[in-house]
């Protein structure tokens, strides 16, 4: 196992990502950031804490399960449900999707059905921490933290002290099986 | 037919088990002895084995005739001489039943032709079955019927049952009862206990027997006639029965192998290869039948072997029919539950049964003089129940393994069967 | 978990997975658009022996919500009439190509035999006298909803306890979550032998009307029990009913709730059936959303059994 992030690279590449979202959305009227379940939750939180300490108002966070628009319900055992939770109407809004990583797009192709069942945003956004590559669907990033170039048998891992005990990006090799 | 030495195994003599070999001529048993000549002889190895009487069954449904697509009595044979047995009482709830004498002598010469297997038909109490009026038994008896019961229903009415008696009494034969109370049992499926009310089913009383054999017993008293109570499937059932031989009543009873083998937590599952009557009881009748056929009190194992085709059986418990079959492990499931000793098994099995339905040439302790009916018995070889041949795969004990398995059956003098691959001409 | 046939072999951390993915569903149908694509192109057929139109159509709508397509047996308008099996008629659905079964069936273990014969999951909607764990997991929820859970619950079930499925699955499920439960009825209406239930008995309600936090009532089933288990309805009414005079006795939290479909006038009078303390529409709403959790449970995924 490598690390390949610190927690203070984290730190610093969250910070970095919400001087961003504040530029190209040309401030932070009309966001509201989804965390997808579950580590770009707490992802997403925090992320709505920066732009907030920068812009010095509060901006909407929210949480989003994508269990039910996955497309590889045939092939793994039941994954239970977390919840889906917006605070705010999304429609006409920009919506800012936060994940842990970026790896084939399907987490992503799903979060956008949900979103769509949700409602009807003006704009999409998509902020990960990694983008490991390796993509299947035409889906890319508009904030990224950190590429980090993969071959498919490594797993990279994300913790948060938030849910796990320590923080940074991990890389492992010869992990079979996908993460989306 | 040349002569057969069956040498090696434990033989059940009228002086007690024997490690001697035994010289089978023409049908009957010619010699008995520790070195007893064998030139020219077909030899059948019993190393390992008991050898004693075929079994006798009291209570087999051939289903024949009226209901062969269950069984027959060629399949039922087969079924019975792989499980060692050389005589069965067929019941008489055929279609029509057995309540004529020629339809008594049509099963009679039906199992005679087929010969593997000494059939000896059973007669209806009442005409029909129907429990009003009394059948022909007179010609039943001509007929060579001896054993007389209504079974599949209960002869309820108290005075046609006393009547019953009386006749038969005096003719000399035996009144079996399948003693169940109608009104008590009525809409039951499985015994009533904590497993029916936590299923929701509508349970049988362990009382809806023991009421009737109660019954029965004061018309005994009353008549005098032989009574023999068919599958005793509770331990009050059996306390009865053995007060009522105390008393010098002349009762006799059975029990079949599969009330020796389970209880009613085995219908949790709703299987209906579980399911008969009178009903699996609770562990403590379970126990108490086994503890009544070791003592004595009970008489006889008796296999109630009830073939039903497949698609009646495989359906929701509710909707199946009452009935298993067993004639092929039935000594193997007994050895296995009850661990008799080879004079107690043979007793059990085939000595007790073979004077309840009188067949003289059946249930004999081998001495010279005696018919050749035999069985081979291998009491410690582990035998997978997994197939039949029977028509009808209804039975719990598929599946399972039994400590147990019939090497050879020999009914005057001619094998019958022979265990796959046991060592044999 | 392969199959919901019963709620006697399902642990607490199965039945609360159950309860947190219905509040999930819950949420789902309350949005504008009250469906998810998770069981697009699965088929569910039911499977209903035994009349019923409500949960029938309860589990068509959790189906639909889910995506899935979905078909409806009925006997009264099929080839069981002609002599068919029930072995046959399920052997000929399945060969259709459906994902799913819900069976309800008045024969106990039905739902037994049609998951040895299929290879799909088979949902129990009530076999004879014996299971419905869906009703039992929707009355779990709806209890949850109000108390937060059911640890230490004094819950109450009254009437046909004898002849009821849905009360056999309640008491299991119920006593697993925590809840302490008395059995209330007339004798005759009393299972038989209740060793090793995880409940008390009782067979006089007014004694012990104030000691419960829900009270859930029964039907009294004439159609199953035979016609003689109890002298009169009136006499029901008079000592098992949920009056309103009964109603104003309960502590002011207690909940009433109900299987469906209510006898008003027997086992609970129209007022109490109005009152805003009986749940009875929850359940409803719950139902679809339990349903929802079980499919989704049972064919959102491989199955691990």
């Amino acid at each position: 196992m490598t690390r390949v992030m610190d927690d203070a690279d984290v730190a610093r590449a969250l910070r970095r990502i919400a001087h961003e979202i504040l530029e190209r959305n040309k401030g932070g009227s009309d966001l509201v950031i989804v965390g997808i379940h579950t580590r770009g939750v707490p992802l997403a939180e925090r992320l709505a804490g920066e732009i907030a300490d920068i812009e010095g108002a509060p901006i909407p966070s929210g949480k989003l399960d994508i269990g039910l628009y996955r497309d590889d319900l045939d092939s793994r055992p039941t994954v239970s449900l977390g919840p889906t939770e917006i605070p705010v109407d999304i429609d006409k809004r920009t919506v800012v999707l936060v994940d842990d990583v970026l790896y084939t797009g399907r987490t992503i192709r799903a979060a956008l059905d949900a979103l769509a069942d949700l409602g009807r945003p003006a704009v999409v956004q998509l902020a990960v921490l990694v983008d490991r590559g390796h993509r299947q669907l035409p889906i890319r990033a508009d904030y990224v933290g950190k590429n980090i170039p993969t071959s498919l048998g490594e797993h990279v891992s994300v913790r948060l002290r938030s849910v796990d005990a320590d923080e940074g990006v991990f890389i492992d090799a010869a992990h079979i099986g996908g993460d989306a | 037919m040349s002569d057969v030495l069956i040498a090696g195994g434990l033989v059940v003599t009228p002086d007690g088990p024997m490690g001697v070999d035994v010289l089978v001529r023409e049908g009957i048993v010619a010699e008995v002895g520790e070195s007893v000549r064998r030139d020219g002889a077909t030899v059948l190895d019993a190393s390992g084995a008991w050898v004693g009487p075929g079994f006798v069954d009291l209570h087999a449904h051939l289903r024949e005739p009226g209901q062969e697509h269950k069984e027959d009595i060629v399949s039922g044979s087969a079924a019975a001489a792989a499980g060692g047995y050389t005589a069965l009482v067929a019941m008489p709830n055929t279609d029509p039943p057995i309540d004529r004498g020629h339809l008594a002598r049509f099963v009679a010469d039906r199992g005679r032709a087929v010969g593997l297997v000494d059939v000896i038909p059973a007669g209806c109490i009442s005409g029909g079955r129907e429990g009003t009026a009394l059948a022909h038994l007179d010609e039943l008896w001509s007929a060579g019927v001896t054993l007389f019961t209504d079974d599949g229903d209960t002869v309820a009415d108290a005075g046609l049952l006393r009547r019953a008696m009386e006749y038969v009494g005096q003719l000399g034969g035996v009144i079996a009862q399948h003693a169940i109370d109608g009104g008590l049992a009525s809409g039951g499926q499985m015994h009533e206990g904590p497993l029916s009310s936590r299923l929701g089913m509508q349970g049988i009383p362990a009382l809806a027997e023991e009421m009737t054999v109660a019954r029965d017993l004061s018309l005994v008293r009353l008549t005098g006639c032989r009574y023999h109570l068919q599958h005793v499937s509770t331990a009050g059932s059996a306390a009865l029965i053995a007060a009522a031989k105390r008393e010098g009543l002349p009762v006799t009873s059975e029990v079949t192998p599969h009330h020796l083998a389970y209880d009613d937590s085995a219908v949790a599952g709703t299987d209906p290869a579980f399911k008969m009557m009178p009903p699996l009881r609770s562990v403590a009748d379970m126990r108490a039948l086994r503890d009544a056929l070791r003592a004595g009190d009970i008489d006889a194992v008796a296999t109630d072997h009830a073939p039903h085709a497949d698609h009646e059986k495989d359906v929701p418990f509710e909707e199946a029919p009452f009935g298993v079959t067993g004639l092929e492990w039935a000594a193997a499931v007994t050895n296995t539950t009850c661990g008799l000793d080879p004079a107690a098994f043979f007793e059990r099995l085939s000595v007790a049964p073979a004077r309840i339905i009188g067949a003289a040439d059946h249930g004999r302790l081998v001495e010279p003089g005696t018919p050749a009916n035999l069985v081979v018995f291998d009491p410690g070889r582990r035998t997978l129940a997994g197939s039949t041949v029977s028509k009808s795969a209804n039975s719990p004990h598929l599946g399972s393994h039994w400590d147990g398995g019939v090497r050879f059956t020999m009914l005057r003098g001619r094998l019958t069967h022979t265990l796959a691959g046991a060592a044999a001409p | 978990m392969r199959h919901l046939l019963t709620t006697e072999t399902l642990d607490r951390a199965a039945i609360e997975s159950l309860l947190d993915s219905a509040d999930e569903f819950l949420d789902v149908l309350h949005r504008p658009i009250p469906k998810v694509p998770a069981l697009r192109g699965k088929t569910v057929a039911t499977l209903f022996f035994e009349p019923s139109t409500r949960t029938r159509m309860s589990f068509e709508k959790a189906a639909k919500a889910l995506s899935a397509d979905t078909m409806s047996f009925s006997p009264s308008t099929s080839s069981l009439k002609k002599g068919e099996s029930l072995k046959d008629t399920v052997l000929t659905i399945h060969a259709m190509g459906v994902d799913c079964m819900v069976v309800r069936h008045e024969a106990t273990g039905a739902a037994w035999r049609v998951a040895e014969w299929v290879d799909v999951p088979v949902i129990n909607g009530g076999d004879g006298a014996h299971q419905h764990p869906t009703q039992a997991l929707l009355d779990c929820l709806t209890i949850r909803q109000r108390f937060g859970g059911l640890d230490g619950l004094r819950i109450a079930i009254v009437g046909d306890v004898r002849h009821s499925r849905v009360a056999r699955s309640d008491v299991f499920a119920m006593a697993t979550l925590g809840a302490e439960i008395t059995l209330i009825a007339p004798p005759t209406l009393l299972p038989l032998d209740t060793t090793g239930w995880p409940v008390g008995t009782s067979c006089n309600l007014d004694d012990v009307l104030t000691e419960f936090d829900v009270v859930y009532l029964l039907r009294v089933q004439a159609e199953r029990g035979g016609a003689s288990v109890f002298p009169s309805n009136a006499e029901y009414r008079e000592r098992f009913g949920m009056t309103r005079e009964r109603m104003s006795r309960l502590k002011p939290d207690t909940v009433v709730l109900h299987p469906g479909p209510m006898i008003r006038g027997i086992e609970i009078d129209a007022a109490v059936a109005d009152d805003p303390r009986c749940l009875v529409l929850g359940q409803v709403t719950n139902g679809v959303a339990v349903r929802m959790s079980a499919l989704y449970h049972l064919m959102g995924g491989v199955p691990v059994e």
